[in-house]
């Protein structure tokens, strides 16, 4: 049983002052892989694009590259696309996995035991240090010899029981330090936090950058552009490759979740990043929505998100 | 530690010898001990034969001969301006150069082998860096941990399957070697990402051999101009630039840079332009200058700026210093970029270790020049060996510069037992960041003593030696830079730290052909090269350069014109009432002010920086446009700027009298006609020449119709005098009526006479000029500014009707002139300077 999404994520810069040249780096292209399938993608920038080219990055995300140099003082992008899910193994979200000491010594065997990506994952990053307080924390999900997805999925559950989801409580950039002292944050944030932990026991962990569905309240409609970009964790397990865990939500993704790409942290997979010349000061909106096919036709879903009115929201 | 020689008795033995008596002093201070290799000496106390030249010029030379070497080599580094160190906008501080006399001299034979060591380890280097960005072998083989490459914040992601033009990964390469007691050179450290230093080793050349000049004859010294011959050929073959003619520019971080001197004499003595990252432009796949004439397509660039910083979109610095975009054009190949992104992952002492092997492995050769003996902390039992002796080991961090974290090398025999458990538990929680080395006494090289002239000390030292790609193989310069330790700590090199440098003299077996590649003597009055090629942040710069060095002198002129009125206490009040006037339009006085209060604002305004707008802030501001425009100003220049700034501050503003003040505002004027003699003399007139121009009229246009709406602000009685101080037209005013001065005659000199330069319609047309000119060679110029209007406004004055303070139609038409400057300074901006203007942010 496989689940179709149309996702549209809309972004908006607004500048204090005309920009004359702007370059963006994009990471808003789903990725296809043996659980999700990308049928349909397209970009739409207002206004124009001088230059636009593609390429693949390192960790094997589409990325985009576009320039404008037309004066503005808005600058709309909107990423379409409809994608499939499929289901994951069982095993994942049932099977204990390995002891989690085993796969740590894996990791760090040289000559190498472990494939070369699960090793990258298991180093430190810029955003995501090894922090002593963050692993002794963690040790009391790691008993000895406990089961890697069981340890795991018991960590998991002590960051959505432990944080509170507060999205005035950081920004892109709060270190995972002080996340973890304040003990507040948003999914990114739970996200580096939960990899930063799992990689000072020697374990490999990937940042993963996507969508999730919500879900309205009972007897409200599916509103356009309510929803928001989220993030999670995949960990490296040697008999089930990489397993899924969204700490925010305390579960294990499968049929609700679309990704777009994955890296060591944020910053790898940022879902959009630019240079601008001029400008003064900006602000930025995003407006992201998860439509079940089956609700929407994408064509009128598209119109719709195009033709929502501009004016500043406040 | 080591034991010396007794202190400058010289009486023993053969008190009437010289020849005994004179190493004998010399030698007081220099160290005996046998347990590190000495430079010049065996270990019998001999000079060795490639020395003997130089030990005996020393013994010949007597201390004022000797101290006179040191004078000859401070006077060029002061003059050359040839700085070390970050430049702190607040203090304005430099520090010079340090340069030891005596060259630190390697025979032929010893070279060969430093040669051939470095040449293969650039060629190992290359090799291996072809597989971190390219199939990856070298970790599937199990032949080096992954992780000592992708853990590394060098390894650049981005340029993941880069083929590099000519397949060097690694263009420029540099390695620091020191020598071990047995007389062996070990690598100590690699640079490979943008290499500095080459430029200071051409000017330690310079000035060292032209100290010695029979010594350099005789030992046949190995000439360093080939070399970088070899580096501007290398890139020229290697940059894609089609039928092109190919177009180098070095990419520098600005000014603030601690090594920004070598790069302005680098790129001078390369002939590339020296651009910043806002100069250049990201565009149809290419890299473009943006220049007076419009973009012009750059093939190559030599950078000296780090990595992270290159492309602030895809390496994601904070900082908007580099070039966005550009990893697309690099990874396109349409540009050269050199060193490429991402060699600096082989900075590392970590992978010493493995070098051996994988020398054996990739070149089928053993590895010529080894490392000192080292310990990668991520190998668990290399781990457990190096903290077990830490006390004989230096600890080093495996990655140089993580975000902000630095860890400076910890000796392990530095350490008590608190100590040692501390950096015990920081190895073993993060191992493989960190690496021990083992501690190699390094060799001692002679210094000569600046504090008593006739003695040579014994300092540490060691080597830096660069490499370049050429399509015959990498290339080794036949020298290199020499850095000495400071005194404090004799196991680390570090200009930073206040150590010195040496010229390195290679003798050679036959004499090389002369050649420089310097077109002219650094003394010469260097002068605005090419004109629609400058880059548009020059053009600015000289715009501003123009404009600070003129408000200098006029402000430099008031200063001293109302000095002397306000402190005569005889004075007439009509006119010192006017000139109070000016002085608040000048902002350099607050309104309705005293005579005593005047004079003590007035005495702040020459000495006191921090008070806005005044002579001292000015000259710094002038000080500054000339330090961004530094490799552009000629040597001369640069000195009397130097000395300019030098004097600001120096004394208390309020510890400085009326007459000091004036003897220093005369100072100042004298050094104010000098930089306005070079730009008179010494610049061609190519558009360069006229921006700087165009900053020059413009802001003498605003500071005379301002002196003279002031002066005519007296009426019919008030005297002119002033104005005509302040005008610095006085001496032609006297030559001309030999009497007191007449309004209508004033009037006539200062605004209608166009053979007066500091007149109006001397500016006005030569603002009219310079603006036509521009606009007839650069597409697109300015649209009308309205200046030809107002310069025939002002010629048609008319003396008999409008010089005279009353006169509405002189009134008018200076303010015409007055908002029209203003304006015009503006449209210029907007026009030319529009490409570098406005800030570069990085935004998510």
């Amino acid at each position: 049983m496989s689940q179709r999404y149309h996702v549209i994520h809309e972004t908006l810069y607004r500048y204090a002052a005309p920009v004359s040249l702007s370059q963006h780096l994009l990471h808003l292209t789903p990725r296809s892989s043996e659980f999700q399938q990308v049928q349909h993608h397209q970009i739409e920038v207002s206004p124009g694009v001088a230059e636009q080219r593609r390429h693949v990055d390192w960790f094997g995300n589409a990325c985009e590259w576009l320039a404008v140099r037309q004066m503005h003082e808005v600058l709309r992008l909107i990423a379409a696309s409809t994608v499939e899910v499929r289901p994951g193994p069982e095993a994942w979200r049932k099977a204990p996995g390995v002891a989690w000491e085993d796969v740590a010594a894996m990791l760090a065997a040289f000559p190498a035991r472990a494939p070369l990506n699960a090793q990258e994952f298991a180093l430190v990053s810029p955003q995501v240090p090894q922090l002593e307080e963050v692993r002794l924390w963690a040790q009391a999900s790691f008993t000895p010899r406990r089961p890697l997805l069981e340890a795991t999925r018991h960590l998991m559950q002590r960051i959505w029981r432990e944080f509170e989801f507060d999205p005035k409580a950081s920004t892109v950039s709060t270190p995972v330090a002080e996340i973890f002292q304040r003990r507040r944050g948003v999914c990114q944030d739970f996200s580096q936090l939960m990899i930063s932990a799992l990689r000072s026991l020697g374990l490999s962990a990937r940042y993963v950058s996507g969508y999730i569905l919500t879900h309205p309240a009972p007897g409200k409609p599916r509103l356009i552009g309510a929803d928001a970009s989220h993030a999670w964790v995949q960990v490296w397990c040697p008999e089930n490759g990489w397993v899924g865990f969204d700490p925010t939500n305390n579960l294990q993704p499968d049929l609700e979740h679309v990704i777009l790409g994955w890296g060591r942290e944020f910053s790898d997979v940022t879902p959009m990043r630019g240079v601008i010349l001029g400008g003064a000061s900006h602000e930025v909106e995003v407006h992201v929505t998860v439509m079940p096919v089956e609700l929407r036709d994408f064509a009128k879903l598209l119109k719709e998100v195009r033709e929502r009115d501009l004016t500043p929201e406040d | 530690m080591a034991p010396v020689r007794p202190v400058g008795d010289a009486k023993p033995g053969h008190p009437n010898d010289p020849s005994q008596s004179m190493p004998r002093q010399l030698l007081a201070e220099y160290p005996e001990e046998a347990l590190r290799f000495d430079e010049m000496f065996t270990a019998d106390g001999e000079p060795r034969p490639h020395y003997s030249a130089l030990y005996e010029q020393l013994v010949g030379r007597n201390a004022a001969q000797l101290r006179e070497l040191f004078d000859d080599v401070d006077q060029q580094i002061r003059d050359n301006g040839v700085t070390y160190n970050v430049y702190d906008e607040e203090g304005g501080s430099i520090r010079p150069w340090a340069l030891d006399p005596l060259p630190l001299i390697l025979s032929a034979e010893e070279w060969k082998g430093i040669e051939t060591g470095v040449r293969q380890r650039a060629e190992l280097f290359n090799r291996l860096l072809a597989d971190f960005y390219g199939p990856q072998k070298l970790f599937a083989e199990g032949r080096l941990p992954a992780s000592l490459v992708l853990g590394h914040p060098g390894f650049q992601r981005p340029m993941h399957g880069w083929q590099p033009p000519g397949g060097n990964y690694l263009h420029i390469l540099a390695v620091d070697l020191a020598r071990s007691p047995d007389g062996h050179w070990w690598v100590i450290d690699d640079r490979t990402q943008s290499p500095s230093g080459m430029g200071y080793a051409l000017e330690n050349r310079l000035i060292v051999s032209r100290l010695f000049p029979d010594l350099f004859r005789d030992l046949r010294v190995r000439r360093l101009a080939n070399f970088f011959a070899a580096l501007r050929d290398s890139i020229a073959t290697y940059a894609p630039h089609g039928k092109e003619r190919v177009n180098t520019v070095l990419l520098t971080p600005g000014p603030y840079n601690e090594t920004y001197f070598e790069q302005a004499y680098l790129a001078r003595y390369l002939g590339y332009p020296l651009v910043e990252g806002q100069d250049l432009t990201v565009r149809d796949g290419c890299v473009w200058l943006k220049t007076l004439s419009g973009l012009r397509r750059v093939h190559a660039i030599l950078r000296r700026m780090d990595d992270d910083f290159c492309d602030p979109l895809e390496l994601r610095a904070d900082s908007a210093l580099g070039v966005p975009g550009l990893m697309d054009v690099v990874r396109r190949g349409n540009v050269l970029l050199t060193n490429g992104i991402g060699a600096s992952v082989l900075e590392t002492g970590a992978l010493a270790g493995f070098l051996p092997g994988l020398c054996e492995h990739l070149l089928g050769q053993p590895l010529a020049m080894p490392g000192v003996a080292t310990w990668w902390c991520g190998e668990p039992p290399a781990m457990e060996d190096a903290l077990a002796k830490a006390d004989h080991l230096v600890f080093k961090s495996a990655v140089p510069y993580q975000m902000g974290r630095r860890f400076n090398p910890v000796f392990g025999e530095d350490l008590d037992e608190d100590e040692l458990a501390r950096l015990t538990a920081r190895v073993r929680a993060n191992p493989r960041e960190f690496y021990a080395q083992e501690l190699v006494a390094i060799s001692r090289a002679p210094v000569l003593d600046r504090e008593h002239g006739r003695r040579v000390l014994g300092r540490s030292v060691g080597l830096r030696v660069y490499a370049v790609a050429t399509p015959e193989g990498y290339m080794v310069m036949p020298g290199g830079l020499a850095r000495t330790s400071s005194e404090n700590d004799n196991r680390i090199l570090s200009n930073q730290r206040g150590g010195g440098s040496k010229d390195v003299w290679v003798c050679g077996e036959h004499n090389d052909p002369a050649l420089s590649l310097l077109r002219r003597p650094v003394s010469a009055a260097d002068l605005v090269r090419s004109g629609e090629g400058l880059s548009s942040r020059v053009v600015e710069n000289l715009f501003w350069f123009g404009r600070y060095a003129e408000r200098c002198d006029n402000l430099a002129r008031y200063l001293r014109v109302a000095l002397n009125r306000a402190s005569d206490a005889s004075d007439d009040s009509t006119e010192w009432l006017a000139l109070a006037k000016f002085g608040t339009v000048l902002q350099l006085l607050p309104e309705d002010c005293n005579e005593r209060d005047a004079i003590r604002m007035l005495l702040r305004s020459v000495c006191d920086a921090t008070q806005a707008g005044s002579l001292a802030s000015c000259i710094l501001h002038l000080s500054r446009a000339g330090f961004q425009l530094r490799e552009r100003l000629s040597v001369d220049n640069w000195r009397t700027l130097n000395a300019l700034a030098g004097n600001v501050g120096k004394k208390p503003h309020d510890q400085v009298g009326v007459f000091e003040a004036l003897s220093m505002l005369d100072d100042y004027i004298l050094s104010f006609m000098t930089l306005a003699g070079f730009a008179l003399d010494g610049m061609t007139r190519d558009h360069g020449w006229r921006f700087l121009s165009l900053g020059r009229r413009i802001e003498r246009a605003q500071f005379q119709t301002d002196a003279i709406e002031a002066a005519m602000g007296m009426g019919l009685d008030g005297n002119p005098e002033w104005l005509l101080e302040v005008s610095d037209s006085i001496v032609t005013y006297r030559s001309r009526y030999m009497a007191r001065p007449e309004w209508i005659a004033v009037l006539d000199l200062l605004v209608a006479d166009e053979s007066n330069p500091r007149g109006i319609v001397f500016q006005t047309a030569g603002l009219k000029d310079y603006l036509q000119r521009l606009n007839e060679s650069i597409e697109g110029g300015m649209p009308d500014t309205g200046i030809v209007g107002i310069h025939r406004r002002m010629q048609e004055l008319d003396p008999e009707r409008d010089f005279h303070p009353g006169s509405q139609a002189l009134h008018e038409a200076l303010s015409t002139l007055r908002w029209a400057s203003a304006e015009l300074s503006d449209q210029i901006g907007q026009h030319f300077f529009s490409h570098s203007d406005g800030s570069v942010r990085v935004i998510a």
